[in-house]
C-alpha cells in the first residue's frame, strides 16, 4: 500500500481533501469543479432568463412599469419604465450570460468535468491544479461581467457581438459604453483563458488517462463529443482571446485596430485612424461560429449517450455518429463568413463561405438519420431524460432547417439581422443545448448526488418546456419572414405594427415557460436533500460510471483500477431488448465487433 | 487484487501521467500557435485596409535578443543529460552530474531574463523615438506581439525556476516529464520568436 | 407517454407549419427587378426545408408511437437498410439538395453583386449616423463634393462635412432625409458611414447592406413600383437603433425630376 501511494502523490494527483476549503471550495476534485460549473451556469441562467422576461415585457409594453426595476438601475428604468438603451444593456448581457456562462459552460465544463474522467475509468483529469484554475477564473469572469449592472452607466449596449466601432470608440457612441464595455471585454479575456486551461485539460486527460482497454472507439459518445468541444474550444478561444485584448487596448490604450480614420461621433472628430472594424467581425465570427458547435456538440454526445439507454439497443452506428461529430467540428473553422453575408466582405468569398456551410448539413442530417433511425425496433423507456433527449432530436431538426435558408447568401440579403436569425439560433443552439443539459441532469443527477429526482415533476417540466420553447421561438421566423428586424427595443415603423399580435402571443408563451423552468429549480434542490436514495445503476446503463457508488468517492474507483472490455452500446446483446452489459464486465460478447 | 497488482497499476497511472505532461505541452503549444496566427492576419487584414501604413525600423538590440535566446535553447539542451541522469538514478543534489545540469540550468535562466531585458530595452529604444502602443499600427502590433511573446516566455522562465530550485534541493523528487515538457515549451518560445522577428521584419 | 408524445409532436409540426402554407406573415410583395431571384430562391427552400422539418418530425412521431408500448422483451428489430442505408441516402439527397440550392442561389446572389451598375445608373450617396439617414445628389455637374468629416456640422444641415465655399463640386449636391429614385431606373448607392456601423434595408426593395465605417461600399437596385417604403437600420448602432428610419420614395421619371430641381431651389 505504501508503496501504490507514494508514486501517486509523486505524479501530482491528490489525496483525500481535508477540510470545507480543500473539500468544497478550492477543489482539486473534478467532481466538485463539475458541480460548481454547473452550479454557476444556474446561477447564469437564472439572471439570463429573467432578463429575457424583461425585455420580452418592454418589447410589448414599451412604456410599462417593471416594479423594482427602478433599484437595479436609476438611469436604465426611471420609474421601472425601461429605455431603449437599458434595453439593449439587458440583451448584451442576456447573450453573453447565456453564450459563455451558460452554454459553454453547462454542457461541456459541467458535465464533461464530472464525467469525462469517470467515463474513461481515471482518478482525475490530468491537471487537477489547472482545473481547479479554470473555474476560478471562469467565475472571476463571471463577477467581472455582472459588475457591469452595478455601475453608474450599466452594461454595454453593443450585444454579445461587440461590433467595433460601436464598442470600440467609448462613451461618446452611447451609455454602457465606458467601464460597461471595458468590463465586458477584460471579462470574455479571462473567460477565454479559463476555458483555454479547461481544454487542455480534456484532451490530455482523454489522450493519456483511459483505463487499460479503453480504446478510443470505446469511450462513450459523450466523451467523445467533449473530447472533440475541447479540440473546438481550444483553438477558437486561442483566437478571441488576442481579439479581446486588441478590443479592449483601441478603448483604453488609445490603439487603432478597429476604428479607422475620420469617425464622427456625437459631433466629435475620434482620434483614431486606419483601423479595420470588418477585423473585428472576421476575428470575432471565427470564434463565433465554432462556439456554436461548443454548445451544441456537447448536448449531442450527452443525447446519443442518453438515447441509447432509453431505447435498449444500441446506436445503428456509433462510428457514424463519432465521424461526423468530427467533421462538424473541422467544418465549423471554415465558416464563420457566413455571419458577414452584407458586410460588405468580397461577394466572391460569400459564396466561398456558402458552400461548407452548407456542407455541415449532411453530417447534422446523417447524425439525425442514425437518432430516429435507432428507434425502429426499440423499446422506448420515458423517463424525463429519455423525453429531454427526443425533444432534443426534434428541436435540433427544428433549428436546424432554417440554417438552410441563411446559408445562403441571396437569402440572406432579405432575412439577415430579423427575427428569423434570431428564432434559428435560439432553436439549435439555445433550447437544442438546453434540451441536451436537462437530459443530462435527470440522467446524471443519481450519481451526482446520490438521490434521485421527481420523475413525475420532471415530466411537468418537459411538457410546459416542450410545447413553451416551440411557442416562443417557431413564430420568431414567421417574424423574421416579415421582415422584423432584431435588437430593437420597440418597433415604431409602420411594417412592423401589424406583428405585434405576434410579439404578445410570443411574451406570454415565454413568461409561462419561464416560470416552468422554477419546477426544475424546485425539484433540483427539493430532490437533493429529500429524494429516494439512488442506487448504483439506476437505469440499467452500460457505462463506467455506473459501476461506482453513488455519489462517487473523491478518487472515483477507490482503489479499483476498471478494466474495460467492452464499448458502452452493449444494449440488447442477446438479441433481445432490455439486457446490457457492462463496459467493464469480462462476459464475451458475440458477434462484438 | 494483490499488492503486487496495485504497483503496476500505478507505475502504468504514473506513465500515463507522465504522458499526460507531454500531450498537454504540444496542446498548449497547438493553442499559443492559433492565438499568433490570430495576430499575423490581423496584421495583414490591418495593413490592407489601411492607405497610410507606417512601415518602422525594428531596433537593433533584438537581434542580439534572437542570439540570446538562440543561445538559451543550446545551454538547456546541455543540460539536459545530466538532468536525465538525476532523475533516472535519484541522485543526491550537489553530486557531479546534477551540479553541471544545474549550472546549465541557471545559465539558461540567466540568458531568459537576458532577453526580457533586452526587449525592455528595445521599447525603451522605440519609446526614445517618439514611437509608443497608440503611435501608429506598425508601433501597436510592435508593442502586443512582444509583449504577449514575452508573458508566454515569463511562464517557461517560472518553470525552468522550478526545475532549478528542485535539482538544488536535496532529495526533491522531479519527474521526467516536467524536465522534458518544459525544454519542449523553452524552444517552442524561441521557434515562435524567430517567427515574429520575420513577421515584424517584413511586415511592420 | 409514448402515444401523447407523439401526438403532441404531430400537432406542433402541422400547426407550425400553417402559417409558412397560408403566408400569413409573409415577405411585403416585392418592388425590385432583382428581388423576384431571391423570392423564388426562398420559396425553392422552403419546399426543401418544410419537406425536411415535417418528415423528420413525423417520422420521429410514428417510430415514438410504434415503438413505445412493447411490453415484451423481444428480439431486437433493425432499420432495413441499417446504417449504410442511412448515411448514404443522406450523401445521396441532402447533397444533391444543397448542392442544388447552393448553386441556384448563386444566380440571385450574383444579380445583387457581380452584374456592375450601368454607367448611367443614378448616383445617390446614402450617410448613415446615430441615428439618422442623409442622402446626397451629385447635382448639375454629376460629381460629389469631397466629404471632410471635421467640416460635418449638424447645427447647420452640414450632414456630410462638404465644403462648398473651397470646393466647387460641393456647391450643387442636394441633400435630402428621404431617398426620392425614379422608377425603372438603376440606382447606384454609394454607402458611407460617419459614425459607427449601421444598414440599410428595405424589406420591399430585398436589399440589405451594412454601413461599414472607414470602407466605402456600394449596391444597386432597380424599383419597379411607384410608392412609400421604409428604410431601416438592421446593425446595431446604439439607443436609437430601433428608431433609426427614413423614406424610399419611389417616382415617376417626371415627378423625381420635379422633386430634384425643388430640393436644388431650397438648398
Amino acid at each position: 500500500m505504501q508503496e501504490a501511494s507514494a508514486p501517486q502523490a509523486q505524479q501530482g494527483h491528490h489525496g483525500p481533501p481535508e477540510g470545507f476549503i480543500r473539500k468544497y471550495v478550492f477543489s482539486l476534485d473534478h467532481k466538485v469543479i463539475g458541480k460548481q460549473y454547473y452550479g454557476l451556469a444556474l446561477v447564469a441562467v437564472f439572471i439570463g432568463m429573467t432578463l429575457s422576461w424583461l425585455m420580452r415585457y418592454h418589447l410589448i409594453y414599451p412604456n410599462g412599469k417593471i416594479f423594482g426595476l427602478e433599484l437595479l438601475s436609476k438611469v436604465g428604468a426611471p420609474g421601472g419604465v425601461m429605455t431603449p438603451e437599458y434595453y439593449l444593456s439587458l440583451m448584451t448581457m442576456h447573450g453573453t450570460l447565456m453564450v459563455f456562462f451558460v452554454l459553454t459552460n453547462a454542457p461541456f465544463a459541467a458535465f464533461g468535468n464530472y464525467f469525462l474522467p469517470i467515463q474513461i475509468g481515471a482518478e482525475d483529469m490530468a491537471f487537477p491544479r489547472f482545473n481547479m484554475m479554470s473555474f476560478w477564473v471562469t467565475l472571476v469572469a463571471f463577477l467581472v461581467l455582472v459588475t457591469a449592472f452595478f455601475i453608474p452607466d450599466g452594461p454595454p449596449i453593443s450585444g454579445w457581438t461587440a461590433y467595433a466601432p460601436l464598442s470600440a470608440v467609448g462613451t461618446d457612441a452611447g451609455p454602457g459604453l465606458g467601464w460597461g464595455q471595458n468590463l465586458w471585454g477584460l471579462s470574455i479575456a479571462i473567460f477565454c483563458v479559463g476555458s483555454l486551461l479547461g481544454s487542455l485539460n480534456f484532451i490530455a486527460t482523454t489522450l493519456d488517462l483511459r483505463a487499460k482497454g479503453m480504446t478510443l472507439m470505446r469511450m462513450p459518445l459523450c466523451t467523445w463529443a467533449w473530447f472533440i468541444t475541447a479540440c473546438i474550444s481550444l483553438l477558437a478561444f486561442a483566437v478571441l482571446l488576442p481579439a479581446c485584448l486588441l478590443l479592449v487596448l483601441d478603448r483604453m490604450a488609445g490603439t487603432s485596430f478597429f476604428i479607422p480614420a475620420g469617425l464622427v461621433v456625437s459631433d466629435r472628430l475620434q482620434a483614431h485612424a486606419g483601423g479595420s472594424p470588418l477585423l473585428w467581425q472576421h476575428l470575432f465570427w471565427f470564434f463565433g461560429h465554432p462556439e456554436v458547435y461548443i454548445a451544441i456538440l456537447p448536448a449531442m454526445g450527452i443525447v446519443s449517450h442518453i438515447l441509447i439507454n432509453s431505447i435498449r439497443r444500441p446506436l445503428l452506428s456509433a462510428k457514424v455518429i463519432i465521424y461526423s461529430m468530427m467533421s462538424i467540428g473541422f467544418l465549423s473553422y471554415m465558416v464563420w463568413g457566413h455571419h458577414m453575408f452584407v458586410s460588405g466582405m468580397n461577394p466572391f468569398s460569400s459564396l466561398m463561405f456558402s458552400f461548407p456551410t452548407l456542407t455541415i448539413t449532411i453530417p447534422a442530417t446523417v447524425m439525425t438519420l442514425i437518432w430516429l433511425g435507432s428507434l425502429y425496433g426499440a423499446r422506448i423507456r420515458f423517463t424525463s431524460a429519455s423525453l429531454f433527449a427526443l425533444g432534443f432530436i426534434s428541436m435540433f431538426v427544428s433549428g436546424g432547417v432554417s440554417g438552410f435558408f441563411l446559408a445562403q447568401p441571396s437569402i440572406d440579403i432579405y432575412l439577415h439581422a430579423t427575427y428569423f436569425v434570431v428564432g434559428h439560433f435560439h432553436m439549435v443552439m439555445g433550447v437544442a443545448a438546453i434540451f441536451g443539459v436537462f437530459a443530462g441532469t435527470y440522467f446524471w443527477f443519481p450519481k451526482m448526488t446520490g438521490r434521485m429526482m421527481s420523475e413525475g415533476l420532471g415530466k411537468v417540466h418537459f411538457w410546459f418546456t416542450f410545447i413553451g420553447t416551440y411557442c416562443i421561438f417557431m413564430p420568431f421566423h414567421y417574424l423574421g419572414l416579415a421582415g422584423n428586424v432584431r435588437r430593437y427595443s420597440s418597433f415604431v415603423d409602420d411594417f412592423l405594427l401589424p406583428l405585434m399580435p405576434v410579439h404578445r402571443f410570443i411574451t406570454i408563451a415565454a413568461l409561462i415557460t419561464g416560470a416552468a423552468q422554477f419546477i426544475f429549480l424546485y425539484n433540483l434542490i427539493h430532490s437533493r436533500f429529500r429524494g429516494k436514495v439512488a442506487p448504483v445503476n439506476p437505469w440499467e446503463a452500460t457505462s463506467l460510471e455506473w459501476t461506482i457508488p453513488s455519489p462517487p468517492p473523491w478518487n472515483n474507483f477507490g482503489d479499483r483500477h476498471p478494466v474495460v472490455y467492452h464499448d458502452p452500446h452493449q444494449y440488447g446483446v442477446k438479441g433481445s431488448l432490455g439486457d446490457y452489459v457492462m463496459q467493464d464486465s469480462p462476459e464475451k460478447i458475440e458477434n462484438e465487433s | 487484487m494483490t499488492t503486487d497488482g496495485k504497483a503496476t497499476a500505478a507505475a502504468m497511472n504514473r506513465s500515463s501521467a507522465e504522458e499526460a505532461a507531454k500531450s498537454g505541452i504540444w496542446v498548449g503549444i497547438a493553442a499559443i500557435t492559433m492565438t499568433f496566427a490570430a495576430f499575423t492576419s490581423a496584421i495583414i487584414v490591418r495593413e490592407g485596409t489601411d492607405t497610410s501604413w507606417h512601415h518602422m525600423t525594428l531596433p537593433g538590440v533584438l537581434y542580439l535578443n534572437t542570439l540570446v535566446l538562440i543561445a538559451s535553447s543550446i545551454t538547456l539542451e546541455l543540460s539536459r543529460r545530466p538532468v536525465a541522469a538525476r532523475i533516472s538514478r535519484r541522485e543526491a543534489a550537489g553530486q557531479e552530474g546534477s551540479r553541471s545540469g544545474l549550472l546549465w540550468l541557471l545559465v539558461t535562466l540567466g540568458l531568459g531574463l537576458m532577453f526580457l531585458a533586452g526587449q525592455y530595452a528595445a521599447w525603451r529604444e522605440l519609446a526614445s523615438q517618439g514611437l509608443f502602443l497608440a503611435t501608429n499600427p506598425s508601433s501597436s502590433f510592435f508593442y502586443v506581439l512582444t509583449a504577449v511573446h514575452g508573458v508566454h516566455l515569463l511562464g517557461g522562465l517560472a518553470a525552468l525556476g522550478y526545475l532549478a530550485g528542485k535539482l538544488s534541493m536535496a532529495g526533491a523528487r522531479l519527474r521526467r516529464s516536467t524536465a522534458e515538457a518544459t525544454s519542449i515549451y523553452w524552444h517552442f518560445m524561441g521557434g515562435l520568436w524567430i517567427y515574429l522577428l520575420l513577421v515584424m521584419r517584413t511586415r511592420l | 407517454m409514448g402515444k401523447f408524445f407523439a401526438v403532441v409532436l404531430t400537432i406542433i409540426a402541422l400547426v407550425s407549419a400553417v402559417p409558412i402554407v397560408m403566408h400569413t406573415w409573409w415577405m411585403p410583395p416585392d418592388i425590385s427587378t432583382h428581388g423576384h431571384a431571391i423570392d423564388e430562391q426562398l420559396t425553392d427552400t422552403m419546399a426543401e426545408a418544410g419537406f425536411s422539418f415535417l418528415a423528420a418530425q413525423l417520422l420521429l412521431a410514428l417510430f415514438v408511437w410504434k415503438f413505445s408500448e412493447r411490453k415484451d422483451s423481444g428480439p431486437i428489430k433493425s432499420l432495413p437498410g441499417g446504417a449504410k442505408g442511412l448515411v448514404i441516402a443522406a450523401l445521396i439527397l441532402v447533397g444533391t439538395e444543397m448542392l442544388a440550392l447552393g448553386v441556384l442561389g448563386q444566380k440571385a446572389w450574383a444579380s445583387v453583386y457581380f452584374t456592375p451598375a450601368s454607367p448611367n445608373a443614378l448616383q445617390v450617396q446614402a450617410q448613415a449616423g446615430q441615428f439618422a439617414f442623409y442622402f446626397r445628389y451629385p447635382g448639375a455637374d454629376g460629381k460629389f463634393g469631397a466629404l471632410h468629416p471635421d467640416k460635418i456640422d449638424e447645427g447647420n444641415q452640414n450632414y456630410f462635412g462638404l465644403d462648398p465655399a473651397n470646393e466647387v463640386e460641393a456647391r450643387d449636391d442636394i441633400v435630402s432625409g428621404e431617398l426620392a429614385i425614379p422608377a425603372n431606373r438603376e440606382v447606384l448607392l454609394l454607402i458611407h458611414a460617419k459614425d459607427v456601423g449601421h444598414s440599410f434595408y428595405v424589406p420591399e426593395l430585398r436589399i440589405q447592406q451594412d454601413f461599414v465605417p472607414g470602407l466605402d461600399l456600394s449596391v444597386h437596385f432597380t424599383a419597379t413600383k411607384v410608392g412609400r417604403y421604409e428604410i431601416v437600420c438592421t446593425q446595431l448602432c446604439g439607443l436609437g437603433h430601433y428608431n433609426m428610419k427614413a423614406y424610399l420614395n419611389v417616382m415617376s421619371q417626371e415627378d423625381f425630376d420635379k422633386w430634384l430641381k425643388q430640393k436644388a431651389s431650397e438648398q
